[in-house]
Formats: C-alpha cells, sequence, structure tokens
C-alpha cells in the first residue's frame, strides 16, 4: 500500500506480521539490560569539583587500589534505567493491590511532601536537642495519638519494623519478669500467626509453642488453658487474626493468661480494622505493634522502610527502650540511656530514634483523617472485604463462611477441587488479568489459602471491576474440570506480564545473587 | 474525607449485597462492653492546608543541617543527594509497590535490588551481599548473632572504636541469646587492642573503620588472628562514602561486612529511615539474615530475578529461621542504588577524596586554636578533638551561635570519661568558608570562658 497515511487514523495491516524487537520490547515495555552491562568504569552523572590527586596520600596503604565494579551512568540513561525497571512493577496507583494482611492502601502525597520539608528531612539524630524542639514534640504528640487510639499508657517508638516491634515487646515483657526474678521459658503462638511471630520468640530467647484453633478460625482457649503454666511468659495473638476474625474471646484469653501470671502480646498488623471501634487497652492487651506502613499508609516502597512503635500497659511501660521522650518547663527532651524515668528502660533496639521519615507521614495521615476519619477507615475497611466476600462467596469457598469478616475475607482452595487449578495458577490468572493476586497460602491453617484484602481506600467500582474479574476467572477454572484447553490456560499464566512464571526451584539450587562479568565479550562499551 | 471513596449510597448499597443490617453488624464479633460509641477524644478531620500549617509549624522548630556551618556525623552523615535519586524513588511503582511476592510483575523492584546487591558486594569488597536490613546498627547486632550460629560459640568481642549505640543494639540481641558481649575500652586506636582478647570461646571481633573517633585502621592483622582462633571478624562501617577510598573489608579479611548506607543517596531524617547493608563470603550466606534476590529464567528462558533461599527466612522456617526480618529498607536501598548508579565508581572515589581533603582542611583549622587538640591521626572524613572545656556546652554555646559543631562523644558513651572530646565530620557538603571560621570562633568562645 502507498497511500500516505501521515496524519490519518492507523489500522494494522491484515497481514502485517509485528517485527520481534532483538531484545524483546513490546509496546510502552522496554527490555532493561543491567547497569553493569549499561554503564562504564569512567562514566559518572554527578558533577563534582576537581580535587588534587595526592589528597589522600597521608592514608598510604589504607586506600584501596584495585577497581571497585562500580558501572556509571549519566543522569539521562539513569532516569531511563529506572523508568524502564519501574514499568515492571504492579503498584497501588495502577490498581487495587489485594495483599491480605499487607494492607496496600493509598499512601496520600501529601505526607511525602511534608516528610521532605527541610525541618525533618535535613536534621540530624545527635544535634543538640534544643536545635530540635519541633521533631521531638512530633513524636511526643505521634505518641499521644497512638496512645489514644490504643487506649494504652504508653508507646515505645524506636522500632523500625512490625517484626522490630515485636522484638521490643517481648524484651520488655522478659525485662518485666526478670525485674521479678520470674524468668519464664515458653511463648505460645497460635498455628495460625505470620511466621514473624515465632521467629521473633526465638530471637528473644524463648521456646515456642503452638496453640490450636478451632474450626472457626479462632483460638482454642481450652487447648490455651491446657498450655498456661508458671514457666510461660507471653502468648502472641493477632487480633483481628490472620483468617481475618476477631478473637471474640479476647477478653477471657486475656483473663487466663493473666492469671498464670504471662503477659499477652498482640500482633497489631491488622489493626487498621478495628482503628477508632475497639481499643486493645480495653481487651486486656500487655503490648501491640502497630505497623505505621500498613494502618497508617507510609509507603510500602517495595519492601520497606517500615515502622512499628509498640504501645505498652502499665505494667511493661518502664521497661521501654531508649530513648524516652519527656516534657518539662524546659522543653521536650530525648532520655537517651538509662537514667532517671528510663532507669530500667531494657537497652537499645538501634543506633537512633527511630523511623523519623516514617512519624512524620504517620502523623500527618492521622491529622487528615482525625479521629472521625480514622473511625470511617475502619468502617469502610471491613466494608469493602465483607463486600468482595458476599460477592465471591457462592463461587469461592470462603475458609469460614459464617459470619462477618473483619478487613479481609478468606478462601481455601476447596471450591477449585477437580479442576486441576491450583491457588497459584488461579493467582497467576489474576495477573493476566490486570490485578495483583491476592496473599497466597497464608495462613498456612486453610489449604490453598487465598486472603484478599482491599482496604478502604478502594472505590465501590473497583470493587466491582475486581469481583467482575475474579467472577469471570473463578467460572474459567471451574470450566477446567472437562476443558483442558482452560486447564491449560491457568498453567500457562501469566502470558500478560513483562515475563511469564519464573524458574524458582534453579533460583535456589545454584544461587546466583549478583551480575558477575561474563569471560567474553567485554560487556562494557568503550569510552 | 479525601482518602475514602466510598459515598454514603455505595454504603448502604454495599450493606445490601452483604446482608448486613448496618455497618456494627459487621463488628458484632468484638466484645460489646468494648465497642466505643463515637470518636476518641482527639481532633477531627482536616483538609491538606491545615495539616500542612501545623507540620511546617514543627518543622520550623528545627535547625536544618543545611542552615548554617554543620560538622555533626557519628553514625549519620549529611551528603548532597541528586534531585533525580528523589524522583525516582517517588514514582508511585516504586513507592506504593511491596515486597515482591509476584515476580512476575515486580521485575523491576527484583532487577534494583539485584543491582543493589552487587554493588554492595562489590564496594564491600564480598562475595555476596542481602537486600539490606533497617540500619547499620541492626545489621551489625545480627552480624554477631549469625556468627554465634556459624561457629556455635557464645563470646563477641567488641572493638572500643565501635559506635557506642551499635555495641548497645548489638547487646540487646545477643544478651537474650545466652550470648556474651565483651566491649572493650573506648579510644582512639582501639582497633589495636582487639586481638588481645580473642580466645577459644570468641564466635566474632567486631571493628569498626573508620571507627566512631574517626580513625582508619587496616584490620588485616586482626582477621588473621580472627581466624587462628576460629573466629569470624565482622568489619562495621557507618560512613558508606569511605568505602570509595579505603581498602574494602573484604581485602582485609572480613567474614561479614555491614554498614550504614545512608551516606549515599539518603537524607539524615533525625535518624531514620536508613538503609543497613550486610555482605558475607560465600560459604556463609545461607546463614544470612533478610531477603535476597537470585536471578533465573522464566518459562521462556528469559532472565528474571526473585526472592530465593527463603528457607532461611521466617515466613517458611518458623522459630528455626536466621532472623526474624521481613520487611526491610526496600526505598531506602533503592535511593542507595541509584545514587551509586549516578557516581559510578569514577564519582566516588571522587567524592570521597573531597571528603578527605575536607576534613584535612578542618583538621588544619582546629589545629590553629590554642588548647584545641585533634586526637585522629588516620582519618576519612571525621575527627575526635579535645577541647579544654566540656564537649557538651560547646556545642550548646556554639550553637547558639548558628554552628552545630558536632557530636559530644559522651552523649554517646556518658560513663567513659571523655567528656571533653567532639566528633567532627566534613563532607562535601560542607563549605570551605564555614571550616575558615572555626578557628577564630573556638578562639573566641574559649576565651570568653576563660
Amino acid at each position: 500500500m502507498s497511500m500516505q497515511t501521515i496524519g490519518r487514523p492507523t489500522r494494522p495491516e491484515t497481514n502485517a506480521v509485528a517485527a520481534a524487537a532483538p531484545e524483546g520490547a513490546k509496546g510502552l515495555l522496554q527490555y532493561e539490560p543491567l547497569i553493569f552491562e549499561l554503564g562504564g568504569w569512567s562514566k559518572t552523572g554527578v558533577d563534582l569539583p576537581d580535587v588534587a590527586a595526592d589528597v589522600a596520600d597521608d592514608l598510604g596503604d589504607l586506600v584501596r587500589t584495585a577497581p571497585i565494579g562500580l558501572p556509571g551512568l549519566s543522569e539521562p540513561e539513569t532516569l531511563r534505567h529506572y523508568v524502564r525497571l519501574s514499568q515492571k512493577n504492579h503498584a497501588i496507583d495502577l490498581a487495587l493491590y489485594p495483599l491480605g494482611s499487607c494492607t496496600m492502601k493509598h499512601n496520600p502525597r501529601l505526607n511525602e511532601k511534608l516528610a521532605r520539608l527541610p525541618g525533618f528531612i535535613d536534621i540530624h539524630p545527635l544535634q543538640p536537642q534544643s536545635s530540635v524542639q519541633g521533631a521531638i514534640e512530633l513524636m511526643d504528640r505521634l505518641s499521644h495519638w497512638l496512645t489514644t487510639l490504643t487506649g494504652m499508657p504508653a508507646v515505645a517508638l524506636p522500632p523500625k519494623a512490625g517484626a522490630h516491634g515485636e522484638l521490643c515487646g517481648l524484651l520488655a515483657i522478659r525485662a518485666a519478669h526478670e525485674a521479678r526474678g520470674d524468668a519464664r521459658k515458653r511463648v505460645l503462638v497460635p498455628t495460625s500467626a505470620h511466621g514473624t511471630n515465632p521467629a521473633t520468640a526465638a530471637f528473644a530467647g524463648y521456646t515456642v509453642e503452638e496453640i490450636a484453633q478451632t474450626t472457626d478460625g479462632r483460638v482454642d482457649l481450652a487447648d490455651l488453658e491446657a498450655k498456661l503454666g508458671p514457666d510461660v511468659a507471653a502468648i502472641m495473638v493477632t487480633n483481628p487474626n490472620t483468617c481475618g476474625l476477631f478473637e471474640r474471646d479476647v477478653v477471657e484469653i486475656a483473663r487466663l493468661t493473666h492469671a498464670a501470671g504471662a503477659y499477652f502480646y498482640c500482633d497489631g498488623a491488622n489493626f487498621n480494622a478495628i482503628v477508632g471501634k475497639v481499643r486493645p487497652g480495653d481487651l486486656g492487651v500487655d503490648a501491640m505493634h502497630i505497623n505505621l506502613h500498613k494502618t497508617f499508609s507510609t509507603p510500602h516502597g517495595g519492601g520497606g522502610p517500615g515502622a512499628g512503635p509498640v504501645v505498652l500497659s502499665a505494667a511493661l511501660a518502664p521497661f521501654a527502650p531508649e530513648p524516652w521522650i519527656v516534657h518539662d518547663q524546659n522543653g521536650y527532651r530525648l532520655i537517651e540511656g538509662r537514667e532517671g524515668v528510663a532507669a530500667q528502660a531494657f537497652g537499645r533496639l538501634s543506633a537512633f530514634h527511630g523511623q523519623m521519615g516514617m512519624f512524620v507521614r504517620a502523623y500527618a495521615y492521622m491529622l487528615s483523617h482525625g479521629a472521625d476519619g480514622l473511625r470511617q477507615v475502619a468502617e469502610d475497611a471491613v466494608l469493602n472485604a465483607n463486600y468482595i466476600k458476599a460477592r465471591l462467596g457462592d463461587l469461592m469457598s470462603p475458609a469460614f463462611p459464617d459470619g462477618p469478616c473483619m478487613h479481609e475475607a478468606l478462601f481455601d482452595d476447596a471450591w477449585l477441587e477437580g479442576t486441576g487449578v491450583t491457588t497459584l495458577d488461579f493467582a497467576k490468572a489474576m495477573i493476566d488479568a490486570g490485578f495483583h493476586p491476592m496473599t497466597m497460602y497464608f495462613p498456612l491453617v486453610v489449604h490453598g489459602a487465598m486472603l484478599i484484602e482491599p482496604t478502604e481506600t478502594e472505590s465501590k467500582a473497583e470493587l466491582d471491576r475486581f469481583c467482575d474479574t475474579l467472577r469471570v476467572l473463578a467460572l474459567d477454572a471451574l470450566s477446567a474440570k472437562d476443558d483442558p484447553a482452560a486447564l491449560e490456560r491457568f498453567k500457562a499464566a501469566p502470558v500478560a506480564a513483562p515475563l511469564r512464571r519464573l524458574d524458582e526451584t534453579q533460583a535456589a539450587r545454584k544461587p546466583r545473587l549478583k551480575w558477575t562479568q561474563p569471560a567474553a565479550p567485554a560487556p562494557l562499551a568503550a569510552e | 474525607m479525601r482518602y475514602l471513596p466510598l459515598t454514603p449510597d455505595d454504603r448502604a448499597q454495599m450493606l445490601g449485597v452483604i446482608g448486613a443490617a448496618d455497618i456494627d453488624a459487621l463488628f458484632v464479633d468484638t466484645p460489646a462492653s468494648a465497642r466505643l460509641k463515637g470518636p476518641v477524644d482527639l481532633p477531627l478531620h482536616q483538609g491538606e492546608l491545615e495539616v500542612e500549617l501545623e507540620l511546617a509549624g514543627l518543622a520550623a522548630r528545627n535547625r536544618p543541617a543545611g542552615a548554617g556551618p554543620f560538622f555533626c556525623g557519628a553514625g549519620a552523615y549529611r551528603h548532597h543527594v541528586p534531585a533525580s535519586v528523589d524522583h525516582i524513588i517517588q514514582r508511585s511503582e516504586f513507592l506504593t509497590s511491596y515486597t515482591p511476592y509476584q515476580p512476575e510483575i515486580a521485575q523491576g523492584t527484583l532487577q534494583y535490588l539485584f543491582e543493589f546487591q552487587t554493588q554492595v558486594a562489590a564496594l564491600t569488597g564480598m562475595d555476596v551481599a542481602n537486600a539490606s536490613m533497617y540500619d547499620g546498627s541492626t545489621a551489625c547486632a545480627e552480624a554477631v548473632m549469625m556468627a554465634a550460629r556459624v561457629t556455635r560459640r557464645t563470646k563477641a568481642v567488641l572493638s572500643g572504636g565501635l559506635h557506642p549505640h551499635y555495641a548497645a543494639t548489638t547487646h540487646t540481641l545477643a544478651h537474650v541469646a545466652g550470648v556474651q558481649t565483651l566491649r572493650l575500652t573506648p579510644r582512639i586506636d582501639a582497633e589495636a587492642g582487639v586481638i588481645a582478647a580473642i580466645d577459644a570461646d570468641t564466635a566474632c571481633v567486631v571493628v569498626q573503620t573508620p571507627n566512631v573517633f574517626g580513625q582508619v585502621t587496616d584490620v588485616t592483622a586482626i582477621a588473621q588472628a580472627a581466624h587462628a582462633a576460629g573466629a569470624l571478624l565482622i568489619v562495621v562501617t557507618t560512613e558508606a562514602v569511605s568505602l570509595g577510598l579505603l581498602k574494602s573489608p573484604g581485602e582485609m579479611g572480613a567474614d561479614i561486612a555491614v554498614a550504614e548506607g545512608q551516606s549515599i543517596g539518603n537524607g539524615l531524617n533525625f535518624g531514620g529511615p536508613y538503609v543497613g547493608l550486610f555482605a558475607v563470603r560465600e560459604k556463609l550466606v545461607r546463614q544470612m539474615p533478610g531477603r535476597l534476590c537470585g536471578e533465573t529464567v522464566d518459562a521462556e528462558g528469559r532472565r528474571g530475578f526473585v526472592l530465593t533461599l527463603s528457607t532461611r527466612e521466617q515466613h517458611i522456617r518458623r522459630d528455626k529461621a536466621t532472623s526474624n526480618i521481613c520487611t526491610n529498607s526496600g526505598l531506602c536501598s533503592l535511593a542507595f542504588t541509584i545514587h551509586m548508579s549516578l557516581l559510578g565508581e569514577a564519582g566516588l572515589r571522587k567524592l570521597a577524596l573531597i571528603n578527605h581533603a575536607k576534613a584535612k582542611r578542618l583538621k588544619a583549622a582546629l589545629e590553629t586554636v590554642p588548647g584545641v587538640e585533634v586526637l585522629t591521626q588516620r582519618f576519612f572524613n571525621e575527627l575526635a578533638v579535645r577541647l579544654p572545656m566540656d564537649a557538651t556546652e560547646a556545642v550548646e554555646r556554639l550553637a547558639a551561635h548558628g554552628i552545630l559543631a558536632g557530636v559530644p562523644y559522651s552523649r554517646l558513651d556518658p560513663d567513659a570519661g571523655m567528656n571533653d572530646v567532639l566528633l567532627m565530620a566534613a563532607t562535601e557538603t560542607t563549605q570551605d568558608g564555614e571550616i575558615d571560621i572555626l578557628p577564630r570562633v573556638l578562639t573566641q568562645m574559649l576565651e570568653a570562658r576563660a
């Protein structure tokens, strides 16, 4: 065809075959090599003033002489590299991201802006406290919000993530027992717990024993009572739990625990379901971490940074780690060692004062929502999860069909029986349909678990789009019983993602954990 | 409520689909006695403008490092971060994604983690690095726990040059695991005294270079002594830029290298979030804490990346895991790797040289002040300085004149009897003029006091 087509609507030639890009680029998606295959040893994207070549002569043989092996890129190349990489990621800003127990909610950009104010981002943790009064006051106000929302008397801000918060709580518990000369050995953890709970208990020097679960997805009180004893230091119970259910017997759990002289550690990963509705302090909890990156929406950032402040009961508060925040007529002060009111602090959890950058974001989030908005957050999170459960419950099998769920809807794989389609296959097929899969195979107590947490920041339209999509997929999965082609589609998925399924077995068998220079040809262009 | 998309109509419709009379019907499992009847006693929701005003008011009551002469270091350093770094880390696909549990739609994160691991391994001179820890201090503590596991021994020798907060963080973790920490006396050349403390029970020796006093040490002989005793050598670096100039931990025989990566790509942030670097020799890989990203292929044979060796981790191994860590410092490691890609080897070396040149200028300036003694002999960009007065008092007095002169060592280690020692750092952000005014200001202060 020779017609001039400039400026006209285009239309694919019927017999045209798309020419495959040599390196697999398609549409807007670019193939992108590693920086080690792109950059040059002498190239740099940072202009620095010249410096005398002999300036480090005083260091003699302390100076490294061999090449380090770090390629550099100019600024335009750098932008392209990372923008191309970014386009291979799913993100909350793109579509619903229903990872159960991860709470992938909207991250307000106001919070990003405020965390970058020079008065927050450009202050040193060890500059004179008189020069950072606003920062310490922010930490104090954040503490006030956290203690008020949880109904607990004290909070330790230092922990840097949820698991670090668990460690903080257990170390406070350990210190409290030791202060009474009552060293205890065991920590009880339900079978449905997140892996960090038993790992933390072991890290804190305890042996871990599991508590059974009832058929309705809660802690088995009889088993708890049987296992409690004079050597139990604490129980660690997630509430709402990892099945997305509220522990109805939580007050009784606390009573039994306290009667045995143990403390009740609550994993607060799912506090977003009850914030503003129920206060853990009214339930008998002694310590609970709060993932600021979940309930209070600090960005997940591809795997952190998080922040895990721990609220503490009056019995545990004296053992909170340093630094402590105090306020008197002279202003705000951080107590950085075991002195004064902090004489019984169990020690230090990290070098400085915690995740200040996350405190600013979380505080801005709290102020934006206010006491009324935070209550609405919990209600909408729970409403959205129950809506999903209601809309999918007839096709897929809810793990606990009776009664409402909290902020996440849990399905098992019973509905897939006989289809040949597994939870993994179904999750990968969701990718082809434009959604991030739910959390798979967790909690471990539910077979083939699919844990869907929509969060409160999804609109009804997006929830409907999600449910409509999953219904189509579910029907397709059910048809695989007698349709080999349907089964094949699930086994092959994803086909529309930047990559197909990855060989994780090979990755673990022969780990390649960094780029190494191939023998030949040399990967770096001559400059 | 600008962050909540549901309308009252939506909510009513959805309750209808669920078959619930009202929202309280969904909270029926919570104890009735504990249900709050209305909002807790805190302010109600506010608009962007009001929130911005409140936080700007708090920020205004802090004195930013960039507002004038600034010489604080001691584990956190002010460096210039290129504008493109902050732009990239705010892209939705990086900022609002999570741990790459579904590798097919997380290759962006996985590839930068693989690049990050490669850069950290190169920088530290080690075989393998993980995908980051919370910060340098927790990385140090985890390294000691790992060494105790590997050697099945229960004593850790900590150099007196180790940042006291790193020592304290390590003690917190080690103590409950039954690992004894022996912290040696702090002094400028503390690393020199470490070998004598190694014995047959020693799991590891922890040294820092440049140490908390800024002193740079070749720890090769310590590595040899540790290895001869069957112990591991852990080398700590709190100023990552120094690795662009100085011999790497790997070159000197480290078995585990840990570092604070904040200096590359990340702001001071009043102490966090930062990014811990953690690198080991090949044979120790399966004892490492934290996430590891590895290369593999997809179903069509194309190169791709996944999280791997997860049987070390809490979500598989539970109470037998190598660590309880889950979320780490993803976005901070992205900032690190972008800044490092911009710098490249050439830029990093030059940056390190400039830092050293600034510190030499600082040393020369301080040595002109009567009564002031620079204690650190071999330094990178930080000096321990003895003042003829209490260092805390000096810092407060100078702060009143708009100068943040450094960190009194006694703030980190109150019982060391070094109340007159001030830690002072200079970086590429330190202006020559800010250094040049110091002798006059210090002299005036000391004279006014006398």
